[in-house]
């Protein structure tokens, strides 16, 4: 089964969707957007470190998400504004990563596999990688909901009941560098974002508690994978841009069918 | 004599080179109710962050009752418009509650059958009510809050007021209140202490009878829930805090 790439790729996709979505509420809930972003920037950075020295990309990129994460959250507080801050980070990082990799003039890269993605390329290892990625992102984010839901309400109350919001807040730094190693290879360096925040944006109108917006938003990541994939089978489009227009097509329609709703009942 | 709940000595906390409180020495025994008056920026709330372990001590420390429950009402609660939440499931926040208790936990607040209802769907007053329901789920040995009744009208807080002494009968838990009124506090205060960088004074409110002055400057249904503090400082101010507030000669 998995010798078909159409299917290796529907399920590369499915994982990148699952580990996505719910930490993509938090990131959301949180006003992490730009966060996402520079650790995600950094990434091509650490693919071109791991390809200068044959490494696996994925540990790479990890490593290098992860060593920007936490250089953020040093920098912060540190008297500039935190957006100004993470657009200097997620631009450098990106600018330094691009001319690192022309420098690797004795591989032969396609940047744009990274920049945004290559799913119809993943092979069953990087499956492996993919979903080994997913379950430690979803079994951390399940184990710590309840904690990094309280702490993101507030960090007082976390504290009052015994909950230390700076241990949470490395919880999400480090389950954020998993995703964006595991998304690289699916929707690339420039899309992560849109598969944290979009599907968590578009479900965000219909859902009353937090655990509702998670798992619909879930939902919606992994319907849109999945649609996206055979969209871009069928015209011949590039898969993970094709992938993250789905899921912007939702968020449209949601947001309108929101408009109305409300409009209908401020009428009646 | 038990040991204070939370006792602490010599604290110092500063925020870069401003000096948020300075040598403060206070503490606060079982079923005591503590109120901490001062005017704004005089570290009521680095105390309490320091209660609650979330600032750093330059000197001093805070020493806690081992496995104290803390119950806190934080001074408002932004809930980001991007989060949803019902009013049941913020009553089990951080730790689940059986739906019977969630509902018990709403009848008792005075709030039946809100949770369905969305958070940022609440009136002040409701949501200062949920705020302490959900504080009080936790079993607290000590109910922290903070300017927990800023927001609400006279007859607001009079009723919230009621609502913390008829907690502190039921529970026995010590409540620490603090307020930006130096003037008005909760009649059931057991002590009160002014805060305005360090200790400025500390003493019992006057309990004022139903009297017609008193009536003119509460208004009438507060049903004997506040009182009056009288601050007898005997310092001035050495960091040019100067009190907002009428301060007595010193003797």
């Amino acid at each position: 089964m998995l010798d078909d790439f159409m299917t290796r790729a529907a399920l590369a996709g499915i994982g990148t969707a699952l580990a996505a979505a719910p930490l993509g509420c938090f990131v959301v809930w949180r006003r992490m957007a730009y966060f996402g972003d520079a650790t995600a920037h950094a990434a091509i950075l650490g693919v071109a470190l791991s390809l200068a020295f044959s490494l696996p990309v994925f540990a790479g990129a990890l490593v290098v998400a992860l060593v920007m994460a936490t250089l953020v959250a040093l920098m912060s507080g540190r008297g500039y504004a935190m957006d100004t801050l993470l657009g200097v980070l997620a631009h450098s990082a990106l600018a330094f990563g691009l001319v690192a990799v022309s420098f690797l003039q004795t591989v032969r890269i396609d940047v744009m596999a990274y920049l945004f993605g290559d799913i119809l390329s993943v092979s069953r290892g990087d499956l492996g990688v993919i979903w080994g990625g997913a379950a430690i992102v979803v079994a951390l984010v399940a184990w710590r909901w309840s904690a990094l839901l309280t702490a993101t309400l507030n960090p007082d109350l976390a504290r009052a009941a015994g909950i230390d919001p700076k241990r949470e807040e490395l919880v999400l730094t480090l389950a954020l560098a998993l995703v964006v190693a595991v998304a690289i290879k699916v929707v690339g360096v420039l899309l992560i974002t849109a598969m944290l925040i979009i599907p968590a944006a578009a479900v965000r109108p219909f859902s009353r508690t937090p655990e509702a917006m998670g798992l619909s938003a879930t939902v919606l990541a992994m319907a849109a994978s999945f649609g996206g994939l055979r969209l871009s089978y069928q015209f011949d489009t590039p898969t993970g841009p094709t992938i993250v227009c789905v899921v912007a097509i939702c968020f449209g329609i949601s947001s309108v069918a929101a408009g109305l709703t409300r409009h209908g009942r401020a009428r009646s | 004599m038990t040991d204070p709940l939370v006792e602490i000595q010599g604290l110092t906390v500063r925020y870069g080179s401003a000096v948020a409180l300075e040598s403060v020495d206070f503490a606060i025994d079982r079923g005591e109710i503590v109120t901490i008056v001062g005017p704004n920026g005089s570290g009521k709330s680095t105390l309490i962050r320091a209660i609650l372990g979330g600032v750093g001590l330059a000197k001093g420390r805070v020493r806690k009752a081992p496995g104290l429950r803390i119950g806190y009402v934080p001074q408002r609660l932004a809930l980001d418009p991007t989060l949803p939440m019902t009013v049941r499931r913020f009553l089990g926040l951080p730790r689940r509650v059986a739906p019977a208790t969630a509902r018990q936990a709403l009848d008792r607040a005075g709030v039946p059958g809100l949770g369905e209802r969305q958070m940022a769907a609440l009136s002040g007053g409701q949501f200062q009510r949920i705020l302490l329901a959900r504080a009080l789920l936790e079993e607290p040995d000590l109910l922290i809050l903070d300017e927990a009744a800023a927001g609400l009208d006279q007859p607001g807080s009079a009723a919230f007021y009621a609502r913390i002494e008829d907690v502190r009968a039921e529970t026995g838990c010590a409540v620490l209140m603090v307020s930006h009124d130096l003037h008005v506090v909760m009649s059931a205060s057991d002590r009160v202490v002014c805060l305005n960088g360090h200790v400025c004074c500390a003493g019992t409110p006057d309990v004022v009878a139903e009297t017609p002055d008193y009536r003119a400057l509460f208004g009438e249904g507060t049903h004997g829930t506040m009182a009056l503090y009288r601050h007898h400082h005997d310092h001035r101010h050495a960091h040019g805090n100067e009190h907002l507030h009428h301060e007595e000669p010193a003797e």
